[in-house]
């Protein structure tokens, strides 16, 4: 495209500016936490030199080490079981053409999406709390089953995705060379689809693992997970050791996200 | 070449939809196709090919008729369980496999020990001359080596038909003639029985043993190129393959009348009452002057060794010759001339 | 045509994969909101939960209340307060952050191929960051120790701290910086599918930048405008973290309002009522949506 060095008209008055400002505010509040997350002194008011002490003070907790491994567990389980669910739905749904009922298929999929978390949570509270009476089971099976399912439309939107840009002549390739369905779907759709399947499981790790609100009304006593953690911890300010929590999330996530950048990219 | 038969197609049809909306892509095709014959299925985009092509493969089942593949019936027959391979016009190359890999995947799903299949990959490779890229991916090759990879990969199995969907159309013209040529001989090498979709006539008539032109989901004739070029059955078929004039006139005593009144003596079976005449342009010759049916220079376009006469003739209708550029008469726009065909080449088609 | 099967087992086989993750929906997602709606209709319990009596005292005390000693109806005020903060914060938000999301957007799609991408990276990581540790990294700026007051006493522009924690402010500082990367993602989606030709033909035509913003680009991003707002304006409604952090629990929204009646309250009816009233409002903006998402957008 040939513009006008003069006159560029890919510009907006006053709009990169703003644009620069936007990206200035999301970012110092988050940098803020980060270097205090370092602050030495006890006091979250007074910088007190380099240290890495809030950390080694969080990781000795062992209410933090409980939480720590209960978000990892369920996160883990969550992830695994939600892409499981979610690859089935996808090969279901796409690359067939329009079947009747897809869309409603669609919409429950999407679900999670749509309803306000704060609506699921207490769906979650009556309908889990009459089931702990009837069973007596209070385990950790209540928030898995929950995260799953509020977990399944992330795993599902990359896997779709991934499905919807793979070429069905390839599994008609497979077949015209003696591949029989299983064939097919073991050594030509399974191996083109698994960027995908990765990049739904960390989407599906990462949302289980923050998730704050239907965690705190589906968790029995004694069953926090990092985040009600923390948000239990809330004072007038925070306490420095959250603010190590925190970071240390930060970067989990950011980790994460960068990997699945680099498997949905690889691809081409 | 023995006459045994490789695919054999009775009235096959094929309709998609139902009801109001159903739409017949193949309307009660029959056709035998000979073991080790290079056939082509030749017609326009939407004429039916493809579908017959899938047909045979197995991707489709006909919705009547039957297909059957060296005597036996294969009609319903899933595609993975025939003997048959596709190469498919987007190639459709496995991006995860090697070249190697994609070459021995049916092999290797038809369950051959491994060494057997690599044996097989290393002799087909040599056949297309990519022995040299067997570990590379099919994205690191150009458009020309992936065609043969392709190409490679329907032929490690030892398919005992080959269907080509269109494999060259994604080619530029250098690169086509290339492998035309390239087909021709693994055909002959190979003794495979080729089954070659095109819409492009010219690659239709160099390449094959036969040709069945097909449109609208109808096969119009099954002929050699010699007999499709020179014997078209119809009007479509005369017009699809090569250039052709079209005259009316009308059978008067052994003798075809044209509007301008002349009467030529083309060759005439039984034909009666109105007809059309089918005139290649090489066919058709000028001369200055002298008897003959007059003509009027309405276009010329030069084409090289050739040029292109667009002629109006007395009752307006129009005629293109196609004559030697080196010959010694030139003529330009508006001048008078006497045309002269020749009536032994002409087609007379019923109108 | 590209199906190697036959038309009858596709809808079959689409149904039967996706069975499943329909089941586990149903029971942990779906499912309970129809226990939410049937709660909505009973009567509260004497301690908490229900009584299985049909009742309308729920949806009555979502904008009533009853004197206790004279049993006079009345409009509960404090409810309505609660209402008219979450509608108006939500509003606010969505406005806020389409004023910062629209440049950001186009600037982002107007970067060069390369570093687009590095762009639309940073605006993914606070989407995809833990919106509680968001909540604490605002908190952290605005509290009255925090780097937002101490800059301005070092600059001496006030004398002491600016209560920000804990107002309405707060909470709407806090929810524009919380959502403003989902206002920010579907208008990048819109205004990367814009055809930047139309703005030479704008200008061609003698308008002006304004001009050309109003007539041409804003209408034609319209669906990522609208979807953006629906992304932001809906989770403000339901904001629960955002408010409780910062609004400190005397500034509650509807979210907070909720919890508390299954918390502190013990109006599990009432709770389940303002809940139904929450989810029915959310739908409605949705088919709105996607009604006028589908008009202005034919392809899709």
């Amino acid at each position: 495209m040939a513009k006008p060095r003069a006159f560029d008209v890919t510009t907006l008055p006053g709009f990169t500016l703003i644009a620069v400002l936007a990206f200035i505010l999301l970012y110092a509040p988050i940098v803020t936490l980060v270097v205090y997350s370092f602050n030495g002194g006890n006091s979250v008011n007074q910088w007190g030199g380099f240290s890495l002490d809030w950390y080694a003070v969080a990781a000795q907790n062992e209410a933090v080490q409980a939480a720590t491994a209960r978000s990892l567990i369920i996160a883990l389980w969550a992830s695994v079981i939600s892409t499981t669910l979610a690859t089935m739905a996808a090969l279901g749904t796409t690359r067939r053409g329009k079947f009747r009922g897809q869309t409603v298929i669609y919409i429950i999929i999407n679900q999670p999406l749509m309803v306000p978390e704060i609506v699921t949570a207490v769906a979650l509270l009556i309908f889990f709390s009459s089931v702990k009476i009837a069973t007596g089971y209070t385990g950790l099976g209540y928030l898995i089953l929950a995260h799953s399912a509020f977990c399944i439309p992330f795993a599902y939107l990359p896997i779709k995705a991934r499905l919807e840009g793979m070429d069905t002549s390839m599994e008609t390739a497979a077949a015209d060379l003696y591949a029989s369905a299983w064939q097919s779907f073991r050594y030509v759709t399974l191996p083109l689809l698994f960027p995908g399947v990765i990049a739904g499981a960390m989407l599906a790790f990462i949302i289980s693992l923050d998730n704050v609100i239907i965690t705190e009304f589906v968790k029995s006593a004694g069953q926090d997970t990092l985040p009600t953690y923390m948000l239990g911890q809330l004072r007038r300010a925070l306490t420095p050791e959250v603010n190590a929590i925190s970071t240390a999330l930060l970067v989990v996530t950011v980790l994460i996200l960068t990997l699945f950048v680099f498997v949905t990219k690889k691809r081409d | 070449m023995n006459t045994e038969i490789a695919i054999d197609a009775r009235n096959v049809g094929k309709i998609y939809g139902k009801g109001s909306g159903a739409v017949s892509a193949l309307g009660d095709v029959s056709l035998s196709i000979e073991k080790g014959e290079f056939f082509t299925l030749l017609g326009p985009s939407g004429c039916g090919k493809t579908t017959l092509l899938r047909c045979i493969a197995g991707f489709e089942t006909p919705t009547s008729g039957v297909i059957s593949l060296s005597g036996q019936d294969i009609t319903y027959t899933p595609p993975n369980e025939r003997p048959i391979n596709t190469v498919f016009q987007s190639y459709a190359l496995f991006p995860h496999l090697t070249v190697a890999q994609n070459v021995g995947f049916g092999l290797k799903m038809q369950g051959k020990p491994a060494a057997e299949v690599a044996s097989a990959v290393e002799r087909v490779l040599a056949l297309v001359k990519l022995e040299d890229f067997a570990t590379r991916l099919p994205q690191q090759l150009s458009g020309g080596q992936q065609q043969r990879v392709a190409l490679a990969r329907a032929l490690a199995p030892e398919p005992q038909v080959l269907l080509l969907d269109e494999p060259l159309s994604a080619l530029d013209l250098k690169l086509r003639k290339e492998m035309q040529s390239e087909l021709k001989r693994l055909q002959s090498e190979t003794g495979i029985t080729f089954i070659f979709v095109t819409h492009d006539q010219e690659e239709a008539l160099t390449m094959s043993n036969r040709i069945a032109v097909m449109s609208a989901g109808a096969l119009l004739q099954v002929g050699s190129p010699h007999e499709i070029y020179d014997r078209p059955v119809n009007r479509f078929v005369a017009d699809f393959i090569g250039e052709t004039n079209f005259l009316s006139g009308t059978v008067d005593q052994g003798l075809v009348r044209i509007g301008t009144g002349d009467a030529l003596a083309v060759s005439l079976k039984d034909e009666t009452g109105a007809v059309t005449l089918a005139i290649r342009p090489e066919h058709v010759s000028l001369r200055p002057n002298g008897a003959g049916i007059g003509a009027r220079i309405v276009e010329t376009t030069y084409l090289g060794t050739d040029t292109h006469y667009t002629l109006a003739l007395i009752d307006d209708s129009e005629l293109v010759a196609r004559v030697q550029s080196n010959s010694a008469d030139r003529y330009t726009v508006g001048d008078t001339v006497v045309v002269e065909i020749d009536t032994q080449a002409v087609q007379v088609l019923k109108s | 045509m590209s199906s190697t099967r036959g038309p009858r087992s596709k809808g079959l086989d689409g149904w039967l994969l996706s069975t499943p993750a329909l089941l586990l929906l149903a029971v942990a997602a779906s499912g309970p909101l129809i226990i939410v709606a049937i709660y909505s209709l009973l009567e509260k319990g004497d301690y908490s939960g229900v009584r299985w009596v049909l009742s309308g005292e729920g949806w009555f005390r979502v904008l009533f209340e009853k004197d206790i000693f004279d049993q006079t109806i009345s409009l509960a005020d404090a409810n309505l307060t609660i209402f008219w903060r979450s509608v108006k914060l939500s509003i606010m938000t969505t406005a806020i952050t389409f004023a910062f999301g629209l440049p950001t957007a186009w600037f982002i799609a107007t970067r060069p191929a390369r570093s687009r991408a590095f762009w639309l990276f940073l605006i993914t990581i606070p989407f995809w960051t833990n919106l509680l540790i968001r909540t604490f990294a605002i908190m952290e700026v605005i509290r009255n120790q925090g780097i937002l007051n101490t800059f301005l006493m070092h600059a001496g522009l006030i004398s002491e701290p600016i209560q920000i924690l804990y107002t309405d402010t707060a909470v709407l500082i806090g929810m524009t910086y919380v959502y403003l990367p989902l206002m920010v993602l579907p208008l990048y989606a819109a205004v990367d599918r814009f055809d930047f030709r139309l703005i030479e033909a704008g200008y061609d035509l003698y308008a002006s930048r304004w001009q050309v913003l109003r007539g041409v680009i804003l209408p034609i991003i319209k669906p990522g405008i609208i979807a953006g707002s629906i992304l932001v304006f809906i989770p403000s409604l339901g904001a629960y973290v955002t408010p409780r952090v910062l609004g400190g629990g005397k500034n509650m929204m509807i979210g907070n309002f909720i919890e508390l009646q299954f918390g502190q309250g013990q109006n599990w009816p009432l709770g389940a009522a303002l809940s139904t009233l929450l989810l029915a409002i959310v739908l409605v903006s949705l088919v709105i949506y996607t009604k006028v998402s589908s008009r202005e957008d034919p392809n899709g």
